[in-house]
């Protein structure tokens, strides 16, 4: 079974890093994984991007026309991206800077105001935490103890703010489950 | 070790050192700049070197004297900067001189993009720079296999005294993968005391190694490509390598790709095969010497009726697919340019159109 996610915003969003921390926990658990960023013009536009491909069998193409879900933290992404995902796929909304939906009816769309959870859990700069645990938390793409541990490892130079991840992990992944 | 998630292009520079290259001369272009980034810090850290020359055409001298010296080096560019290097490596190609030369593709022609590309396919099996020679070109499909490819790279290079290419492209250059560096394709250098110019003290000799590439009377220089054209025909007899995907099938299509575009071809295979299907490849994994005479078996099969080159280019390795089908399959040619790697979807619209 192989599953994909785009993560996109704004550079310095920590799209870049959601991805690579759902990729190392993905790889820690035995599965195969491919993480693509973009590094084009697009990038220099300051917009930044990246796919997580998971899957139990050995993964063919690095591109898809059709990923299964969608982590928009900001608005141009949305837009792009929100029409690619294939119907019953996931499509996550940062609502706390996005005030329009993907407009589909076909997928499972989550609006979560991620940049206040992450405030109220002690740092703005956690929202793309929050955004991953909630994904991962209504995917289940895989376990959420795996993603903690993936999450403290990313952290582990900088270990006075694994609490505070950990907290957005706890609210993001409550969020959808509301 | 277990496995580690790294961005290709460190874990290329990684399996240089351990591969027991510590010689690594550069100038930075995108897509591939995380290799000098990545081994201007770890060099230093096991002992190593990295020089950052001047331009590339200067990098391609400084590993010819590396590698004149006997010491293995290697070098990291994309296709403009191997445009600048093609004088030196057609230089270590008539000096015998076991270069590595990674090229994570980039579109051209000219300063063309940064995003990925196989345009640079006959520049690196049909020479690139001037005179009769071949480089050995590895094609990496994934990380792992580049990882493989670049430590592989150094003993083949040195096994027949000829410079060896891995030419892969931006994605794989960019994104990450689970990868291991397996201990067992660590290598020591082969003995160079014939001909590297080592040191008359370290070698013991009592005679000069001379390097030259110049050779002004025309005997001694035929007598070179005659020598060196012996080789490259032992390279054609034993160093091909290829994968076969889903070639035990009655597939009525054959795909012939490599790298990137080969792994998106390996799930046009799959998903073409869920809607009863079947479609055959051959993956090229040496691009010199050329997998031809696996292709043309697999394209005689009955039930084979063509044959599709699937590249990121505007038709390159086609034509050497067409050389060794010789006429008996129609040979078709699917590849897109710019950047944008073509889609599965996209490819299996290709192939039912056929």
């Amino acid at each position: 079974m192989q599953n994909e996610v785009i993560f996109a915003g704004f550079g310095g969003q920590g799209v870049l890093s959601c991805g690579k921390i759902l990729a190392h926990a993905a790889m820690e658990k035995g599965l195969e994984v491919v993480w693509t960023p973009s590094y084009g013009p697009e990038m220099r536009g300051g917009t930044a991007y990246c796919m997580v491909i998971v899957s139990d069998k050995l993964i063919g193409s690095p591109v898809t026309r059709n990923p299964h879900n969608l982590v928009a933290m900001n608005r141009p992404s949305l837009e792009k991206y929100a029409p690619m995902v294939k119907p019953g796929g996931i499509i996550l909304i940062n609502s706390s800077i996005i005030s329009i939906g993907s407009g589909r009816d076909d997928v499972d769309e989550l609006m979560i105001p991620v940049v206040d959870i992450a405030q109220n859990a002690g740092s703005a700069r956690a929202a793309n935490i929050v955004a991953l645990s909630a994904f991962v938390a209504r995917s289940k793409i895989i376990d959420f103890d795996l993603l903690r541990e993936s999450v403290k490892e990313e952290f582990a130079k900088k270990e006075k703010l694994i609490p505070i991840n950990m907290k957005a992990m706890d609210e993001g992944k409550k969020a959808a489950e509301n | 070790m277990g496995k580690v998630l790294m961005k290709g292009n460190e874990a290329i520079g990684e399996a240089a050192i351990r591969a027991g290259c510590l010689n690594y001369f550069a100038y930075p272009i995108t897509p591939q700049s995380e290799i000098a980034e990545y081994l201007s810090r770890r060099m230093p850290e096991v002992g190593g070197m990295f020089l950052q020359g001047e331009s590339e055409v200067a990098v391609s001298y400084m590993i010819f004297g590396a590698t004149a010296c006997g010491s293995r080096a290697f070098t990291t560019s994309s296709s403009p900067g191997i445009s600048l290097m093609s004088e030196g490596i057609s230089y270590m190609a008539a000096a015998q001189c076991p270069a590595v030369i990674v090229n994570i593709m980039r579109g051209g022609p000219g300063l063309g993009g940064i995003l990925p590309a196989q345009a640079d396919y006959f520049q690196a099996t049909k020479g690139g720079g001037h005179g009769d020679y071949r480089l050995i070109v590895l094609a990496p499909a994934s990380i792992q296999e580049a990882v493989e490819m670049v430590m592989t790279a150094f003993p083949l290079a040195e096994k027949y005294r000829n410079p060896v290419m891995i030419l892969g492209d931006g994605m794989i250059g960019q994104m990450m993968e689970p990868v291991e560096f397996p201990d067992h394709l660590k290598t020591e250098p082969l003995n160079n005391d014939k001909w590297a110019t080592s040191g008359m003290d370290t070698r013991k000799s009592d005679k000069n190694n001379i390097i030259k590439t110049l050779f002004l009377e025309s005997k001694p220089l035929e007598d070179l490509n005659i020598f060196l054209k012996a080789k490259f025909d032992r390279i054609r007899r034993e160093e091909v390598r290829y994968e076969s995907y889903n070639t035990d099938s009655d597939y009525k299509t054959l795909i012939v790709s490599y790298g990137t575009m080969s792994r998106v071809c390996r799930t046009v295979v799959d998903n073409l095969k869920e809607e009863g299907i079947e479609v055959g490849m051959i993956r090229p994994r040496t691009l010199f010497p050329f997998p031809g005479k696996a292709i043309r078996q697999a394209a005689e099969k009955d039930t084979c009726k063509n044959v599709l080159s699937v590249e990121m280019s505007m038709g390159q390795m086609v034509e050497d697919v067409q050389l060794c089908v010789q006429g008996k399959r129609p040979v078709r040619w699917y590849g897109r340019c710019g950047g944008d790697i073509p889609t599965p979807e996209e490819i299996i619209d290709v192939i039912k159109s056929l």
